[in-house]
């Protein structure tokens, strides 16, 4: 018995930093599987991208500065790598309520005025962006196909500079599916970058 | 030295480390350090609760810096017309340096960059929060800081 009461405080440990993280997924964690309205009314799920090599996942939205900003930049990756089976889905998470330009409506509208060349998915009740630990737009996930199911290789930002696409020294995103696609471990595995919280239903 | 330019009247950081001696004062004063932006809906929304608490700590050691994460060139045209019109009380000052993967972990090792985002420090003691307040919970994360 001795043994066990000093193992509970151990056992307790994963548990509470699990409930603080949300449920989130970092590099290495298997990827939860989702199934989204897209913008043209059909669903998409994630284990419909069996055959790829991987998928980079997106939590982008309308409004946020920091997301338009990326919004280019994000066209070019999925135009540079869909083609080399690594298609990029971006998730819209944020609550229309909070934010109107958020809205379903509004994404259409988004999505055909950039000219997205990329699913634009609605997460509507926000599961998906509490499963991954999503905080904030835009915030990309790397997945990479294994046997076992997509796999997480990489969180954070896509380049180390928001602002000024002119002055990207280091795309970190881009870089870290070079470094799946040649069998090298990613480094970083993880980045951070200013973006807008996304703002959970209360 | 310049540390920091001033754009009518508010002080502008383009650089972490002129910004960071903004997040290591050395006294017993607490400084309440909120992360925020005019395009942020949470972050406006919590910004009358950090007034509220400099008004309501008036008189005792305790600084509400307002750090404005909004675009160093939209200070006259957006960030300046916004603190009029919300009337805002607290010192604003702007930060606004390039490569964030670099600055942000100094900032706090648990930031992901997401704001708002608020980091509370009395000397060498602190506390770092990505989240939204209530009043009540700003007052109860820095209530601690005051006893000591």
């Amino acid at each position: 018995m001795k043994t066990i009461f000093k193992l509970l405080p151990l056992l307790a440990l994963p548990i509470l930093l699990f409930s603080f993280q949300q449920g989130g997924v970092e590099a290495g964690d298997t990827a939860p599987a989702f199934n989204l309205k897209n913008i043209d009314g059909e669903m998409i799920a994630l284990d419909s991208y069996n055959d790829k090599e991987g998928v980079i996942v997106i939590f982008t939205c309308n409004h946020c500065p920091y997301a338009k900003m990326y919004e280019d930049r994000i066209i070019a990756i999925d135009k540079k790598y869909a083609s080399q089976n690594w298609p990029v889905i971006a998730i819209n998470p944020n609550d229309p309520v909070s934010y109107p330009e958020d809205s379903y409506k509004n994404m259409k509208k988004r999505a055909k005025k950039k000219g997205f060349t990329f699913p634009y998915l609605f997460d509507e009740t926000q599961e998906i962006a509490s499963a991954y630990g999503a905080l904030k737009t835009p915030h990309v996930y790397l997945l990479k196909k294994t046997d076992a199911g997509f796999e997480v290789v990489y969180t954070g930002a896509i380049d180390d500079s928001p602002k000024d696409a002119s002055t990207v020294e280091v795309k970190y995103l881009e870089n870290a599916i070079e470094a799946v696609k040649a069998g090298n471990t990613v480094s970083p595995a993880k980045t951070r970058a200013i973006g807008c919280g996304i703002k959970w239903k209360s | 030295m310049v540390s920091a330019s001033s754009d009518h009247g508010i002080r502008v950081y383009k650089k972490y480390e002129d910004f960071s001696a903004l997040l290591h004062k050395n006294n017993d004063t607490t400084y309440v350090v909120n992360f925020w932006a005019t395009w942020c809906k949470p972050c406006v929304e919590e910004l009358p609760y950090f007034d509220q608490l400099a008004e309501k700590h008036k008189g005792e050691k305790v600084k509400v810096l307002l750090v404005s994460m909004d675009f160093a060139d939209q200070v006259k045209g957006r960030l300046k017309p916004f603190i009029k019109k919300k009337k805002v009380q607290s010192e604003v000052v702007v930060f606004d340096a390039p490569k964030p993967n670099e600055w942000i972990p100094k900032i706090d090792e648990k930031w992901s960059g997401a704001i708002p985002a608020t980091y509370i420090y009395r000397g060498k003691e602190h506390s770092f929060y990505e989240r939204s307040f209530d009043y009540e919970t700003l007052e109860s994360v820095v209530q601690p800081f005051l006893k000591k």
